[in-house]
C-alpha cells in the first residue's frame, strides 16, 4: 500500500515539479508532513538539511529518504525512479515538439509567468516550517537564538550569497555549543 | 556498448562529486560533455538546456536523459540517468540508516537544533529571490501572495495551485504571442 502511495506521490511531483528542487520541495512537504504523515516537520526540516549537504540532485536526495523511511530500501528505489519517469517518457517523446525556436519561446514564456506563483509556494514551504518545534521554546533565551541563526543565515544567503553547506555546518557547530 | 559505459561514468562522476544541486552539475556537464568530449556543440547544447529548464521533473536528470538520448539512443539515456542518480541513493541511503539510528543522541539533537533554523533562513531566501527575478511589481505581487495564502493559511495543495498558475500561464504566453505577431504585421 505505502509502495503504491510513494509511486504515486513522486510521480506527480516529477510532473508538477516546475522550476527545481526548492519548487519540488513544498510538493514533497505537502504530501509527505500534511496530507500522509510520514514525516512531522522536525524530521522534515532535518532531510531537507542532509539532502542540501550531499552531493547530487536535491529532490533526488529527498525522494530516496522518504523512500527509505516509509517503505525501507525498496521505497527509496521506488520513490527515485517514480520521480524520473515523468522526466523519461518526457525526454523521449515530448522533448522534440519543443525543440524548434517557436515552441520553445513558448515554453520559456510558461515557465516566466509560472515564476511568481512557484516563488509564492517556497515561500509557504518556509513558512510552514517556521514553528516551535524548529525554532525550539524551552527557555525564551534559547528561542532567541533559533531567530538569531535564521535571520543571520537569511542576510547571509539572501545578500551574501553564502554557501548553503557553510551556513548548515556553522549553524550545527553553534547548535552544539549553545543547547 | 563503450560509449554507454563512458558515458555512466562521466555522470556517475558528476552526481558524486557536485555539491549544490542540479544547477551546480550543469557547468560540470557542460565541461565534460562539451568542452572534452566533444560529444555535442555548444551552441546546441545550449539551445537543449534553455529547453530542459522549462520543463518540470528533475533539472538535472532531465539533461542528463537528454544529452544520453542525444550521444547514445535510449541505451546511453538509461546509462547517463543511472549515473547522475545512483551516487545520490546510495549516500543518501548510507546517511539515513545512520542518521535514524543515532538522531536521539543528545549531541546530534543539539547539532540539528541549530541546523533547523538555518534551513528555514535557506528556503526564504531563494523564494524571495526568485519574486525580484520574476520582476514581480506591487500589481502582479497578487499571485505568490495568494498562493502563499492558499497553502499555507488554507492548507489547499501545492499541486492544485501549480495547476492553476500553469492554465494562467499558457493563456498569457498565448496572447503574448499573439500581440507579438500582431505587432511584427503591423510594422511591415
Amino acid at each position: 500500500m505505502v509502495y503504491l502511495q510513494l509511486l504515486w506521490v513522486f510521480i506527480k511531483i516529477g510532473v508538477l515539479g516546475f522550476g527545481g528542487g526548492y519548487a519540488m520541495l513544498s510538493l514533497i512537504q505537502h504530501e509527505v508532513v500534511d496530507h500522509y504523515a510520514w514525516m512531522n516537520t522536525t524530521e522534515f526540516a532535518d532531510m531537507v538539511a542532509i539532502s542540501q549537504m550531499t552531493p547530487g540532485p536535491i529532490s533526488i536526495n529527498m525522494a530516496t529518504y522518504v523512500g527509505y523511511t516509509t517503505g525501507g530500501f525498496f521505497g527509496s528505489l521506488l520513490a527515485s525512479f517514480a520521480l524520473c519517469l515523468p522526466s523519461i517518457i518526457m525526454v523521449y517523446f515530448i522533448i522534440k515538439l519543443f525543440m524548434n525556436k517557436k515552441n520553445g519561446s513558448l515554453m520559456s514564456n510558461v515557465l516566466k509567468g509560472l515564476k511568481p506563483a512557484i516563488a509564492g509556494l517556497i515561500l509557504a514551504a518556509g513558512l510552514a516550517m517556521m514553528n516551535s518545534q524548529n525554532f525550539v521554546q524551552i527557555g525564551k533565551g534559547e528561542n532567541n537564538i533559533s531567530i538569531v541563526i535564521c535571520v543571520l543565515a537569511f542576510v547571509a544567503s539572501y545578500f551574501f550569497k553564502a554557501n548553503p553547506i557553510l551556513l548548515i555546518v556553522l549553524s550545527g557547530v553553534v547548535g552544539f555549543f549553545v543547547y | 556498448m563503450k560509449t554507454a559505459f563512458q558515458l555512466f561514468f562521466t555522470f556517475f562522476k558528476i552526481g558524486a562529486f557536485t555539491l549544490g544541486g542540479g544547477y551546480a552539475m550543469l557547468s560540470m556537464v557542460e565541461k565534460a560533455v562539451v568542452d572534452k568530449k566533444h560529444w555535442i556543440p555548444s551552441d546546441e547544447f545550449w539551445d537543449m538546456i534553455a529547453v530542459v529548464q522549462s520543463l518540470p521533473g528533475v533539472f538535472a536528470v532531465n539533461t542528463a536523459l537528454y544529452v544520453g538520448h542525444k550521444i547514445n539512443g535510449v541505451r546511453g539515456a538509461v546509462a547517463t540517468m543511472l549515473g547522475a542518480i545512483i551516487p545520490s541513493i546510495t549516500i543518501i541511503l548510507l546517511l539515513a540508516t545512520v542518521f535514524r539510528e543515532y538522531r536521539d543522541l543528545p549531541v546530534v539533537e543539539r547539532v540539528f537544533k541549530g541546523i533547523r533554523p538555518c534551513v528555514v533562513a535557506l528556503i526564504l531566501a531563494p523564494s524571495l529571490r526568485m519574486i525580484k527575478s520574476a520582476k514581480v511589481t506591487w500589481k502582479t505581487a497578487i499571485i505568490p501572495t495568494l498562493a502563499v495564502f492558499l497553502i499555507w493559511w488554507c492548507k489547499v495543495s501545492p499541486a492544485i495551485v501549480i495547476l492553476a498558475a500553469l492554465a494562467g500561464s499558457i493563456i498569457y504566453a498565448l496572447i503574448m504571442e499573439k500581440k507579438v505577431k500582431q505587432a511584427l504585421k503591423e510594422n511591415s
